[in-house]
């Protein structure tokens, strides 16, 4: 074979820039939630579009809010509504996987039917059309996008359940005379995380990702609460006056998605057996 | 083969159907009288009272279903709240728009992050593939509303190569047109190419594993061949299915790209319909791009035979 030399541990590289650009997310979040350099929200007209400078590190907007303050005070609102969102789809979906997967039959069916179809709504489409529903404010979306990416985690989990359930050590709790739920819940549910783990981690990235589209079309967490999204929102008119102001915050997501990704990646090598090489 | 094809079709259509309950009974969770919804709320009581009439209000909710689908079968949407324009041709001269956005978007895509993973696969682990995989996570991280917004910025403004504001149909003005497409169709196929790559990375690597490489190697084809001739084959039919969710997900999403460069595309039309509470042509929007996705899903299934003659048989 003609592979040459690994010139660098893949596997463990991504896991350490992923983790630390995942831990200065988490900083940020939490440093913005307690103490912020300026008010995120104080309008100071003398400090109009200033740029980068030493009195505001990153700048002020066009109503001299400082951009710092902001991206620090969005952190915030991005992670808080990443967690939330994914724990709930995790929690919903995994429930319905888990109980779908093992009991078959009509429910699994009908359970299956609707699933399949709410996924064939591409994208953030069916989180759209369920904003239009709901209204556009912090909870609407966390309802929005717990509810469009519940499907994904039912099938991944429905699938590792169906083949656990052929599994020896399946049957032999069930011989042993353990009820189906017992089964369930101590042979069954453990051997899911795993998988869960890896796509929870992909799937806190893609509503990072949802969350910051939907601000940026103005039907995220509605001004003036600073929101990643909503700064690019703000910038887009300002863009040749004041380009500071679309690049920090673009910034912030893409070094935190790439964090989440190289996260996401490391987790796979490690605890997917597809993956061993 | 024609069973192949016969049968796939069939089993679109129940997907279809479902698609199209869903949205409907979205649109119907909306609390109040679905007329006035419809309408807005400066309708007048003549003009609320025949539409409550047509849609059959007085009827069941499966017979309300059943005259809306029977109405969207023949092409009528009904009417948008803002414009009074016929919703379903509103969708068609916007979907032109958007469709040639995508389609040129993930064409390139792909054309390039193919040939880019296969390689990558067939050096794993050297310095092309370390770069490949790089680039590609990277590219996957930037939102395409940055980085439209980035080149807007350095193509449009600082150097003014490219149009800034606005959209030129390459229909009616081909050069000018093309121009008002390079940064958008640029910038969707950067934060397409690195998804597309990784993916053809993966399948070729499960590929490459199998006997009938090393057979192929043992015969003593060269490289090229057992790449091109026998890998690819195999190797890329998980990428075909990867691309038409890809068509399905921009079109589900293009709006932040269509907003960055203010072009009139479908996703600005459904986001615009949302600002307004223009819900008939949310509904029209939302069943469009589902049931295209459903057919985009058809062509990539009717296609697989191409590359795999077992899945037909």
């Amino acid at each position: 074979m003609t592979t040459t030399a690994v010139p660098f541990r893949l596997p463990r590289a991504n896991a350490l820039v992923g983790g630390l650009l995942v831990g200065i997310l988490a900083l940020a979040a939490i440093v913005g939630l307690l103490w912020t350099p300026y008010d995120p929200l104080a309008i100071d007209f003398r400090a109009r579009l200033a740029p980068p400078g030493p009195a505001h590190w990153l700048g002020t907007d066009d109503f001299g809010r400082d951009v710092l303050s902001r991206l620090l005070a969005g952190a915030w609102t991005s992670a808080s509504i990443g967690v939330v969102t994914t724990a709930a789809a995790v929690a919903v979906g995994t429930l319905v996987g888990i109980l779908t997967g093992f009991l078959r039959g009509w429910v699994d069916r009908v359970v299956m039917a609707v699933n399949d179809t709410l996924l064939s709504f591409p994208g953030i489409l069916f989180a759209l059309g369920l904003l239009a529903v709901l209204g556009a404010n912090k909870w609407g979306i966390i309802l929005a996008l717990s509810l469009a990416y519940v499907p994904t985690v039912v099938r991944v989990v429905r699938a590792t359940v169906l083949s656990l359930r052929e599994r020896d050590f399946v049957a032999a709790s069930r011989i042993c005379g353990n009820s189906a739920l017992y089964t369930m819940a101590r042979h069954v549910a453990p051997n899911c995380i795993a998988p869960l783990i890896i796509l929870a981690t992909v799937m806190f990235g893609w509503i990072i990702l949802a969350e910051s589209a939907l601000s940026f079309l103005g039907l995220g967490v509605p001004p003036p609460a600073p929101t990643w999204g909503n700064m690019l929102a703000g910038s887009r008119p300002l863009i040749a006056q004041a380009p500071w102001l679309g690049i920090f915050p673009g910034l912030a997501i893409a070094l935190t998605l790439l964090g989440i990704n190289l996260l996401g990646d490391a987790l796979r090598d490690r605890l997917d057996p597809r993956m061993a090489r | 083969m024609l069973r192949f094809v016969l049968v796939r079709i069939a089993s679109a259509l129940p997907t279809l159907f479902l698609v199209s309950v869903t949205v409907f009974v979205l649109i119907r969770l909306m609390p109040g009288d679905p007329a006035l919804i419809m309408l807005g709320d400066l309708a007048d009581d003549r003009s609320l009272a025949d539409l409550r009439a047509a849609m059959g209000l007085d009827e069941p909710l499966p017979a309300q279903f059943l005259i809306w689908l029977g109405n969207v079968a023949e092409g009528d949407f009904g009417r948008s709240i803002s414009t009074n324009e016929p919703v379903f041709g509103l969708i068609l001269a916007r979907f032109a728009v958007s469709a040639t956005i995508v389609l040129a978007a993930v064409a390139l895509a792909a054309v390039v992050a193919v040939p880019a993973g296969m390689l990558a696969a067939w050096r794993q682990d050297g310095a092309l593939d370390f770069a490949v995989v790089g680039g590609a996570t990277l590219l996957l991280s930037v939102p395409s509303f940055w980085l439209g917004l980035l080149m807007l910025l350095l193509f449009g403004l600082k150097l003014g190569w490219l149009p800034v504001i606005g959209y030129v149909s390459p229909g009616q003005e081909l050069e000018r047109g093309l121009l008002y497409l390079v940064m958008p169709v640029a910038t969707l196929v950067l934060t397409e190419v690195g998804v597309i790559a990784r993916m053809a990375r993966a399948s070729t690597l499960e590929v490459l594993r199998l006997d009938y490489i090393t057979h192929a190697r043992a015969k003593g084809l060269s490289e090229g061949a057992v790449l091109w001739r026998h890998a690819f084959r195999n190797a890329f039919a998980p990428t075909w299915t990867l691309i038409g969710v890809i068509l399905g997900n921009l079109l589900g999403g293009i709006a932040v790209v269509e907003t960055v460069f203010t072009i009139p595309g479908l996703g600005r039309l459904l986001v615009d319909a949302i600002y307004a509470r223009d819900y008939p042509v949310i509904q029209g929007c939302l069943l469009f791009i589902a049931a295209l996705y459903v057919v985009i899903n058809l062509v990539v299934d009717l296609c697989y035979p191409l590359f795999d003659p077992t899945v037909a048989a």
